[in-house]
């Protein structure tokens, strides 16, 4: 059988998201028992959670989640990284022996930072620098998957139910102010720790749910850009997309879910005429990130989280609040395990995105 | 002896005679006022007599005379050294390629379609958009002092199906058929391209629609034509004769044909068959300028060229030589007159060339700089969306056009005789179509695809035009072998 990235594997999930806007530092326990509670939305063959302010003693620090298949790609790896990076700290994620997760890799962590003179000759600026070296890594050194490498934040990700994940990962023993989790349900027999989610580029993760139809026109534009689709997942087209729309491109979080969940023509010819040009302006430059087909999407960034649904709210998404904490997931009863009285539960319409970010941070969106 | 239709008729026959006025081809004529006979060999079977004939009396077969079965040389190949043998000339033909060799593409790819992982969509319940922007894009995006998105995307086209009129010149084709486009065109949000002959005086109210072509004779072209016009054309080549020029007869430079291309009457045009000013693409770089000049950067301009085996950097090249948009024709585009050999023999399939050249653009970086029209060869709306799954924005249609306008394909267009009144001048016969039908007929042509687009577009989940552009994952190919399908970019049925 074919692994991901040489075959396409579609997947139906269960999605779920916390983000406490105070900034309170909270443990993976809270998003684990969440998703828990949609265990009949993953079948056992992936799952996965994003944590943002998860290593404060090392914030200014690229982490490195790197997934190996052999001590040879580990010692080639790390070699690799030496030549390019400072490595501030390096170590084994310590994980938990169950027997619900098997086939496991080897899984490390770098805190690194750029090596100054590197950074300067080669003409780019430090996240630039990273992402190309990171990317690098997993192309071209046999057995070596990076997992994430954002600052202050991380991916854990495995083969099994997500609850069955975060046991293994000791998830209650971090902490954080952001945190996505996943549960896959894919049609085919993956076996790959790499094809589960969340996906990751820098400080930019993203939990999907949903089949895209626009899959390939997605993908052959965003690789136009320098970016390679491998697991040729929804997912990291998604991630490069919304790299490409806001890191490179310049536009607001907001601005890239007008572009990839864009309204209708004729949702756009009834906006004020600002709104009006400013809309088809997105469309018309960026058609080719126009995303269609069944999606619901959890973005996590630096101090910020984004929720979004296809244009027809194809898929389920459910936001809730209470006082500064906000929630997200595929279904309430995710949301009422965790927080049995929100004082605001809603149902965000199909292309609206909710953009939620710490208190104080600039809410331009 | 060079006669390839028998004309019959049976016994319903009232002698209505109505057969015979139709026919412009002298092949059937009336004795002694009330009596048929045929000369068969001046049949083209157009099938306008059968189409007329009230009591369903009349058919055209082919000859079964045949000359002796020989495995390699056909009847054809006999007749035409014959008739060349005859005459010592060029054998002239029209409408696309007869090269029954060549597969036709677009038959050998399937589509996809939505089943449990992902759901379809009713076009009948939800929007399912097919409107198209063609034109450059910026690299990136501008803001101004308060951060607000500046709209810096140049000039560009907008039509609200990804399907448009291909480019016949005023001569070659009536005025009545010009006016049938333009106003097809109008109803249709999308565009009509005037060939190489100008653009008729009449025609300027629907600028709007309205696409002028600058060729290499630039017949009819002047500073009001390049702005009476939402985009202007520059034609190095088409399909159906990739490499030559044009010739159309002094018989046909008449009255408004000879004002409207501004050349004497009686006098062949002939467009040479390159630009001679275009003799490298530095060269096309300042015409390109040029037009934006003269037209004050309002315009887009498209560059039109044959699919010939370079495409690729051609392509390439015409991106960024300054050219919005670019249309690419195939080996099976249509003409109204063309050397047979070179319409046959010259040229490669749309399908390959599109793939080429959306891929190498791809490549480079710059698809999304310029944007793709494709033609040659489009009978129907799954060849569109094959032909955008595959990379192209939009597509472009003449010979179906012409066909919903009452075109048989008979191939005839070069003799100047078309009884459907199509591609001709003859007053008795250009009356033979009135434009406002013929509109009627384009505009019913054009929703008819637009809607089973939508329903197809609906079948695979995919509810925006856009999101299906190079989309080739929603192809696959069946009797196609490994270099086909890695030049296509598609995988085999599956796969």
């Amino acid at each position: 059988m074919k692994r991901e990235g040489e075959v396409r594997i579609s997947s139906g999930c269960a999605i779920s998201g916390i983000f406490c806007r105070d900034g309170k530092r909270i443990s993976g326990e809270a998003i684990r028992k969440s998703i828990a509670v949609m265990h009949n939305r993953s079948n056992g063959l992936g799952g996965g959670f994003a944590g943002y302010g998860i290593y404060p003693q090392y914030k200014d620090y690229y982490a490195l989640h790197i997934f190996y298949d052999s001590q040879y790609a580990r010692e080639e790896t790390e070699r690799f990284l030496d030549k390019r990076f400072d490595i501030i700290n390096l170590s084994k994620i310590p994980t938990r022996q169950i027997p619900q997760i098997s086939d496991v890799p080897l899984i490390w962590r770098y805190f690194v930072s750029p090596l100054p003179h590197l950074l300067q000759d080669s003409q780019l600026d430090e996240d630039e620098y990273t992402a190309r070296t990171t990317i690098a890594i997993s192309d071209t050194i046999n057995g070596a998957y990076v997992v994430s490498c954002g600052k202050d934040m991380g991916v854990f990700k495995a083969v099994g139910y997500p609850e069955d994940v975060a046991k293994f990962y000791r998830l209650e023993e971090y902490e954080g102010y952001s945190w996505t989790a996943h549960g896959r349900y894919p049609t085919n027999t993956p076996g790959w720790w790499a094809g589960s989610h969340p996906f990751s580029l820098l400080d930019l993760s993203v939990v999907h749910n949903g089949e895209i139809s626009s899959y390939d026109a997605n993908r052959r534009s965003v690789e136009m850009y320098g970016y390679s689709c491998n697991l040729l997942t929804d997912t990291e087209v998604i991630t490069y997309i919304l790299d490409y729309l806001t890191r490179k491109q310049g536009l607001s979080m907001k601005e890239s879910s007008e572009v990839i969940a864009a309204p209708f023509w004729t949702t756009i010819a009834i906006k004020s005429e600002k709104e009006h040009i400013r809309l088809s302006y997105l469309r018309k430059m960026f058609s080719s990130f126009l995303i269609t087909g069944p999606f619901s999407i959890l973005v996590g960034f630096k101090d910020g989280m984004m929720a979004l649904n296809d244009r027809l709210k194809l898929r389920s998404l459910v936001a809730a609040e209470k006082g500064r904490t906000v929630y997200f997931a595929s279904e309430e009863a995710a949301i009422r395990a965790i927080e049995e009285n929100p004082e605001r539960i809603w149902a965000p319409r199909g292309g609206e995105a909710v953009i939620v970010k710490l208190d104080g941070e600039k809410t331009n969106e | 002896m060079n006669r390839r239709y028998r004309i019959r008729k049976d016994d319903s026959c009232i002698s209505c005679l109505r057969c015979a006025r139709e026919c412009s081809f002298g092949a059937i004529e009336i004795n002694n006022g009330n009596t048929l006979s045929f000369k068969h060999d001046k049949c083209v079977d157009c099938q306008r007599c059968v189409s007329f004939c009230p009591t369903g009396a009349i058919y055209i077969t082919e000859d079964e005379n045949r000359f002796r079965t020989n495995s390699v040389f056909s009847d054809n190949d006999i007749k035409e050294i014959l008739l060349q043998a005859e005459t010592g000339g060029v054998l002239l033909s029209s409408m696309g390629a007869a090269g029954s060799n060549v597969p036709i593409y677009f038959d050998k790819l399937l589509l996809n379609a939505s089943q449990v992982t992902n759901p379809s969509i009713d076009p009948l319940r939800e929007p399912m958009e097919t409107a198209v922007f063609l034109g450059q894009r910026p690299e990136g995006i501008e803001r101004d002092k308060d951060g607000s998105l500046i709209d810096n995307l140049p000039p560009h086209l907008e039509l609200k199906t990804p399907i448009m009129f291909s480019a016949m010149s005023y001569g070659a084709i009536s005025l009545n058929v010009h006016k049938a486009l333009a106003m097809a065109a109008e109803t249709l949000g999308t565009y009509w391209n005037t060939g190489e002959g100008g653009l008729h005086g009449s025609l300027y109210p629907y600028k709007k629609n309205t696409i002028v072509q600058v060729a290499s004779g630039r017949f009819g072209v002047h500073e009001t034509y390049l702005n009476t016009a939402s985009a202007i054309e520059i034609k190095i080549g088409q399909g159906a004769k990739p490499g030559i020029g044009g010739h159309l007869t002094g018989k046909k430079i008449i009255g408004d044909v000879s004002k409207t291309r501004m050349v004497p009457e009686g006098l062949d045009a002939i467009s040479p068959a390159p630009h001679h000013d275009i003799y490298s693409i530095e060269d096309l770089a300042q015409l390109v300028m040029s037009i934006k000049e003269a037209t004050d950067y309002k315009k887009p301009v498209i560059v039109k060229v044959a699919a010939v085996h370079n495409i690729a950097p051609i392509a390439s090249g015409i991106a960024r030589s300054g050219a919005d948009i670019i249309s690419i024709d195939g080996y099976r585009g249509g003409t109204g007159a063309a050397p047979k050999r070179i319409r046959d023999n010259v040229g490669i399939p749309i399908e390959f060339a599109l793939a080429a050249v959306d891929q190498r653009l791809r490549e480079e970086r710059i698809r999304d700089r310029v944007s793709i029209i494709a033609s040659g060869g489009i009978r129907n709306s799954a060849d569109a969306i094959k032909a955008i799954a595959i990379g192209a924005d939009a597509v472009s249609i003449g010979t179906a056009a012409l066909c919903a306008l009452g075109c048989h394909i008979c191939a005839s267009c070069h003799t100047g005789k078309c009884a459907w009144g199509l591609a001709t001048q003859d007053p008795e016969l250009t009356k033979r179509l009135d434009p406002e039908k013929g509109a009627e007929k384009l505009v019913n042509l054009v929703n008819a695809w637009t809607r089973e687009m939508k329903e197809i577009m609906g079948g695979m989940g995919i509810n925006s035009i856009e999101a299906l552009r190079g989309n080739r994952s929603a192809l696959r190919g069946v009797d196609l072998n490994v270099k086909e399908l890695e030049i296509l970019g598609i995988k085999y049925a599956g796969e």
